[in-house]
């Protein structure tokens, strides 16, 4: 379980390029939900997962991570609670290691490491049978150099990477929006699997309003560093973009300018 | 040509730039840390070693202090890089800076002659060899067991988290790696490196200057990317045995250069040599690639 409670943060105080990002921002997580989160651009759907990640630390509010108060943590002291999936399919692993070497560093996150080999024996029928369950053929290629592979494979390791030890929350950054569609419906549909198969808690932003209604099991929309609605269960199933796009202006008054919200 | 001396000793310095390259090769490849505190922590290593074996230590118990030293030295350039916030490059600037000044503190004087005092190499002149081919041995030992340790070490758990540390700090941080504590640690091995190459030096010139350490970063470079040139850097141990061949090749070129009379050159060139050689080091690879492909359109 995760609960973020009045989160505030604002970029560059008291210069001209003065930015509120997140403003009270409260979210509460229970287990084995999968949270999906949309919002236009600025809407601080990024600095709220940099947040609960521990990339950037809030002005005020505070984050518990199941019981564990880690709002003061930094990044690498929370990684044992908190796995990530980055939007820039480079990041998420290393290109210049092979498959084995960083299966190796994720199998060990938040873990002490100390001086016996990263790439032990009896991990490599974890590595091959997780690998396998892609179906990409990475099984049998172990060894070779990450920066080998296509984004959407690299996109695919970094997810079972993060889903390699147990975790509190899986945060997911629009983590398909770099990939081309198929590639972006592989992963997505690689991830429900993954989510439900270890009955995982995740959450995961998105930019289109379509794929957060299509997965997951509750939608939440981000405005202007605040939650404006937050919807789950009967209220969501069979709900449409043009009535999350209604249930918006309702509650704001306001109308969506982001094209990319609408066309997504 | 070269004579069997000269030979000898250019391998045998060129093995003493190998673990110069070693520490280089951890610093500016392993963690992406361009470090310049090798030109101080190399002299301090001589200091060290030649200092306590004038006090009467064992010389390896010397060896191993100046170690310690190096290791020190690497420490603060890291701490004034994570902790403070410095610059990497400028961090490693002003830890050289100030290592001139504590070489000269802890040597009291700024040269020391070891000349006749019992070194490391002492024992091994009783064995069945030639003068000049002891030191070769004995470094030729002290480089294997130094590149199979550091090898073990890039393939542990620890050694893997420094090198996600170097080619993506914030996946390595997202895994849990303490980034910053990386960087400290391998920045001191890398520089405990340079300060038993230091150390070394001093025992098999038999003397300690403070001015030693001058272009060590320039020879341990060239050294590293003369190297990876001949032999491709694909894996951690290849990348080792790189810089060690690198490291012995510019010693032999810089040896054939200054011997060949007809190229007129004497020891006072040493430095545009390097240079030279340097430059050369990093062209040549992507001027040959340019020819590969220039000879492979022109086919197509």
């Amino acid at each position: 379980m995760i609960t973020a409670t009045d989160l505030r943060l604002t970029f560059g105080k008291g210069t001209p390029l003065e930015n509120p990002a997140l403003r009270g921002m409260s979210l509460t997580v229970n287990q084995g939900e999968f949270v999906t989160v949309i919002g236009s651009n600025g809407a601080g759907k990024s600095t709220f997962l940099n947040a609960l990640a521990g990339e950037t630390l809030v002005d005020s509010g505070t984050i518990v991570v199941d019981n564990v108060n880690v709002t003061k943590l930094p990044t690498h002291k929370r990684a044992g609670r908190v796995a990530r999936v980055f939007q820039d399919p480079l990041a998420g692993t290393c290109e210049g290691l092979s498959i084995e070497e960083n299966l190796a560093l994720a199998i060990k996150r938040g873990q002490r490491r100390g001086l016996s080999t990263a790439v032990k024996k009896q991990y490599m029928e974890r590595f091959k049978e997780s690998l396998s369950s892609l179906n990409l053929g990475l099984e049998n290629r172990l060894g070779d150099k990450m920066g080998l592979l296509s984004g959407g494979q690299r996109q695919a390791v970094s997810l079972l990477m993060a889903s390699l030890t147990p975790s509190a929350i899986l945060l997911l950054d629009e983590h398909t929006a770099a990939l081309d569609p198929k590639t972006a419906a592989f992963v997505l549909a690689l991830t429900t699997k993954i989510i439900e198969d270890q009955k995982l808690t995740a959450l995961m932003v998105t930019h289109s309003m379509k794929q957060a209604l299509e997965v997951g099991t509750r939608t939440v929309m981000l405005h202007q560093g605040q939650v404006v609605f937050d919807i789950e269960g009967k209220d969501r199933e069979g709900l449409e973009v043009k009535d999350l796009l209604e249930l918006f202006e309702k509650q704001r008054g306001l109308s969506v300018d982001d094209d990319s919200l609408l066309l997504g | 040509m070269l004579s069997e001396i000269a030979f000898y000793g250019a391998v045998e310095t060129g093995l003493i730039y190998g673990l110069v390259a070693f520490g280089i090769y951890l610093s500016f490849r392993v963690l992406d840390f361009p470090d310049l505190t090798v030109d101080g922590s190399f002299p301090l290593g001589a200091a060290v070693a030649a200092v306590l074996i004038m006090e009467g230590w064992n010389p390896w118990l010397a060896t191993g202090s100046a170690v310690l030293a190096g290791m020190a030295a690497g420490a603060v350039t890291a701490i004034l890089n994570v902790k403070l916030n410095i610059l990497n490059l400028l961090a490693s600037i002003l830890t050289m800076i100030a290592l001139y000044s504590v070489n000269l503190r802890v040597m009291g004087r700024p040269n020391i002659a070891l000349l006749g005092e019992e070194t490391v190499l002492t024992p091994w002149y009783s064995l069945d060899l030639a003068y000049h081919q002891v030191p070769v041995l004995l470094f030729s030992i002290v480089i294997l067991i130094s590149l199979i340790l550091l090898w073990r070490f890039m393939k542990s758990e620890t050694g893997l988290a420094m090198r996600a540390t170097g080619a993506n700090p914030r996946m390595a941080r997202a895994q849990g790696i303490a980034t910053g504590t990386m960087i400290i640690l391998g920045v001191a091995v890398s520089n405990g490196m340079v300060g038993l190459a230091g150390a070394l030096f001093a025992q098999s010139q038999g003397a300690a200057d403070v001015t030693m350490g001058v272009g060590v970063i320039v020879i341990g470079l060239a050294s590293l990317i003369g190297g990876e040139a001949v032999i491709t850097p694909s894996t951690v141990v290849r990348a080792l045995i790189a810089c060690v061949v690198g490291a012995i090749i510019y010693r032999l070129a810089i040896a054939f250069a200054l011997n060949a009379d007809f190229l007129g050159l004497q020891a006072q060139d040493l430095n545009l040599i390097t240079a030279v050689l340097v430059t050369l080091a990093i062209v040549l690879p992507g001027v040959r690639n340019s020819l590969v492909s220039k000879l492979t359109r022109k086919k197509a």
